[in-house]
């Protein structure tokens, strides 16, 4: 925070002190309600970001050779609480999963039980770990691709803190049983509030900057970043519309009602994995795998196919998650044609990335932070498949209620979401901090190894569950009755829930050595000594004046 | 010539990003707005009620506890499902169901029509510890809904917050809805004749958790379960299928 000037420093001050108060009132209005105590943790964390600024930046003004250089200070923060997310959000993860095998790990206590922190899980991972590397990636990305610096030194800030705050909310949020029940958007309303805040920061910082680019063309990671940023916008609004019962009440009633409820949420729920997890995650892959690979991308054409039958194609997919339910006919039929429609432009994606690897191969052998990358894109691969075939209705009548969804979810997750994330982590920290390498690539073998075997050991598990309760509940014996009864099935399950606790602790480890790696680089690995390549272009002409590029 | 008009669309920010909004926009409008308009798409129910007070908190503890996360509420058009659950769910049952409840993973089975199928004491007993029912089970205890008291004093704002999203709740009930709650939970108290009168006859007022000294979340959430699949016999009365026999073995 070193490098804000004055303006920005009081702006900040502004910012957190009204935060402070809303927390006041926040506890004070909500004494009787959880609301109460999310007003003292927003009155402390603002408290605890005053401190940091006023003990930081009472420094005298920055002068102007920091337009010569990107603004990297928030990335650096962001990766550190991607990796912080990804210890405590799958450690959770792995902790429900052992509940399943051993019931009696949640210690009889309300705020442990599988119910509330299953939702900890799916929030900390999804919006913590990949929601900040996301962001983290997407700065990174955008000042490099537009040879330009972040449009000012306020706003990253302001997205990176007010997001995690956010997460924070939402996570101890759902300990205390606050929750709107709706899968991946299960945070309260005032939680969506502060988000819709932030995100419209987070989308207005990035068209300024990419308005400042040095380039006339944007990168195509950008395109994805940008439908990351305008999509889901869309989808959180709509589908967390909701009327608070008072405003000194945590709960509110969705304005949606039944079927209509259900559309609106698988709507938002399918494309929170299409936008939230594939396309900001692409936009990463297409900007870390040529780096890495120092090879560029197979194909422009198959990348503007790719991004714009992604688009357009996956806003229809949500209601396969509705097959033979109370939801009309004519709408699972839309779902599942273009869910499976959906495999040419995820294949696209898929195959371009794989293809760029052509002439780099010895790399993928040799560099492990490589390999995640190009695991990643298996994977990607392989779930998209495996999600156009889920979503075909004869399929879903056996996969659905059962652990295959849960596995397809993982696949991804692990597979793809984590692998790519990995493998940019593993390009980016080095390059960010001006070190000459990782600590030890020792170690991110190793973490490769863990995370992909503990992938398969999860997937395998969940496939073999899933298939199997899928068919124990429709086996019918000769005489037409149904053989076993849900007891049965659920006793066929332990074995793999035991399995998959372990396949889940493998990965976990994982990412514990990837964030003692990340630490260890940054306070031992020795400076590179010439860094001067990395630098937007036309550094001397930074007021903003500067000639627009091409438009 | 389209990879020309492409790089066109690519050199400028807010162009393409209008374009993303048109793309993406097509598939939600297309498959949510007609939800609204066709008629076929919720049936009729003439005898549908509306939750309880009590059923409500019940519901809201439910959500708190993320019970939805292993338990679903909808039973799918297929055989197998309607012979071990029940008749297939109509989203005529779900209308009044903000957020409504369908699940996605059946760690547990469906509890789509479980309301009616055990007892109220199975159900307390069950969620106290379900191994002591199931040996099998790998569900949490909830202990400690049986000595939560009920917080009946905001129930009143739940009702309105829900009127305003479109649930026909009366001022009346409304003005009356913590005395309902303590009037279904109560079956000797004198509050217990206005639950029937504004909601039916058929509800059910009793002692859910079989302690009559206070209504705690225990009964709150035993209400709802017994409510669940029971507000309207639409689903019964719509579908071929075999009204349900209650069998404690499944």
């Amino acid at each position: 925070m070193g490098q804000l000037t004055s303006g920005e420093r009081q702006l900040g001050v502004v910012v957190l002190v009204v935060l402070a108060i809303i927390g006041i009132a926040m506890a004070a209005g909500g004494r009787f309600d959880p609301i109460g105590i999310h007003g003292v943790l927003v009155l402390v964390y603002s408290l605890a970001l005053l401190y940091v600024l006023f003990s930081q930046a009472f420094g005298p003004e920055p002068d102007a050779s920091r337009f010569a250089s990107y603004y990297d200070d928030p990335i650096k923060v962001g990766i550190g609480l991607t990796l912080v997310w990804a210890v405590f959000g799958m450690f959770i993860g792995v902790w429900a999963a052992a509940q399943l095998a051993w019931p009696s790990l949640n210690f009889d206590m309300a705020w442990s039980s599988f119910g509330r922190i299953r939702p900890a899980h799916t929030t900390g991972v999804i919006f913590g770990f990949g929601g900040n590397a996301l962001i983290a990636t997407s700065f990174h990305v955008v000042q490099r691709t537009s040879r330009a610096r972040l449009a000012d030194q306020f706003s990253p800030w302001f997205v990176i803190f007010g997001y995690n705050l956010f997460c924070l909310i939402a996570v101890s949020g759902y300990f205390m049983g606050v929750t709107q029940s709706k899968e991946y958007a299960e945070a309260e309303w005032y939680a969506d509030l502060l988000l819709v805040v932030v995100w419209v920061t987070y989308f207005f910082l990035y068209v300024r900057t990419l308005a400042r680019r040095k380039e006339p063309h944007i990168y195509v990671a950008n395109w994805y970043f940008m439908a990351f940023i305008i999509v889901v916008a869309i989808l959180h609004i709509i589908n967390n519309l909701a009327v608070p019962i008072s405003l000194t009440h945590a709960k509110s009633y969705t304005i949606w009602a039944g079927v209509q409820d259900a559309m609106v949420q698988w709507w938002y729920g399918h494309n929170a994995v299409a936008f939230f997890l594939t396309a900001g995650f692409l936009g990463m892959l297409y900007y870390y795998l040529p780096i890495r690979a120092q090879r560029p991308i197979f194909s422009y054409r198959l990348s503007i196919l790719s991004f714009w039958g992604i688009t357009f194609f996956y806003m229809w997919a949500g209601s396969h998650h509705l097959h033979y339910t109370a939801m009309p006919l004519w709408v699972q039929n839309l779902g599942m044609t273009f869910s499976v429609m959906l495999l040419v432009p995820s294949w696209a994606s898929a195959g371009n990335a794989l293809l760029t690897l052509n002439g780099a191969w010895h790399r993928v052998r040799d560099d492990a932070t490589l390999r995640f990358i190009m695991m990643a894109a298996f994977f990607y691969g392989l779930s998209t498949f495996e999600g156009s075939f889920l979503a075909i209705r004869p399929v879903n009548s056996l996969s659905h209620y059962t652990d295959w969804t849960v596995g397809h979810v993982h696949a991804g997750a692990l597979g793809w979401v984590a692998m790519i994330t990995f493998g940019a982590m593993y390009t980016l920290v080095p390059s960010l901090w001006k070190r000459q390498r990782m600590y030890s690539s020792a170690l991110v073998e190793v973490h490769f190894w863990l995370a992909l075997i503990g992938t398969l050991i999860y997937v395998f598990a969940m496939w073999n569950s899933g298939i199997i309760q899928g068919l124990m509940w429709r086996t019918y014996s000769p005489d037409d009755t149904l053989v076993y009864s849900f007891v049965d099935t659920l006793l066929a399950m332990y074995p793999y829930y035991m399995a998959r606790a372990f396949g889940g602790l493998l990965f976990l480890i994982g990412a514990i050595v990837a964030a003692y790696n990340v630490w260890m680089t940054v306070r031992f690995v020795p400076g590179v000594v010439d860094a001067t390549a990395d630098k937007p272009l036309a550094a001397d002409a930074h007021d903003d004046a500067t000639p627009a590029p091409a438009e | 010539m389209s990879e020309l008009l492409h790089r066109k669309l690519e050199r400028t920010a807010v162009g393409f990003m209008l374009a993303i909004v048109a793309a993406a926009s097509v598939g939600g409008i297309v498959e949510i707005a007609p939800l609204f308009t066709i008629p076929e798409t919720v049936e009729d129910a003439p005898d549908m009620r509306l939750y309880t007070p009590l059923e409500v908190a019940g519901r809201n503890i439910y959500v708190r506890e993320g019970c939805y996360a292993c338990h679903s509420q909808m039973i799918r058009t297929l055989r197998d499902e309607v012979e071990r659950y029940g008749p297939y769910s109509l989203a005529v049952e779900s209308k009044y169901d903000h957020p409504m409840l369908w699940g996605s993973k059946r760690t547990g089975p469906d509890l789509a029509r479980i309301g009616g199928k055990y007892s109220d004491l199975w159900h307390v007993a069950h969620l106290m510890n379900p191994r002591d029912v199931v040996p099998e089970s790998n569900m949490p205890s909830y202990r400690w809904l049986a000595t939560n008291e009920l917080d009946r004093s905001s129930l009143s704002q739940h009702l309105s917050a829900l009127r305003a999203v479109g649930v026909p709740y009366t001022d009346d009930m409304i003005a009356n809805a913590a005395a309902d709650a303590y009037g279904q939970a109560m079956p000797d108290s004198t509050q217990s004749s206005g639950v029937t009168e504004r909601y039916g006859d058929e509800t059910q007022v009793s002692a859910f958790d079989g302690v009559k000294t206070g209504v705690t979340e225990m009964d709150a959430l035993v209400a709802y379960l017994q409510i669940v699949g029971r507000l309207t016999k639409a689903a019964h009365d719509h579908t071929n299928a075999p009204q349900q026999v209650s069998n404690p073995e499944n």
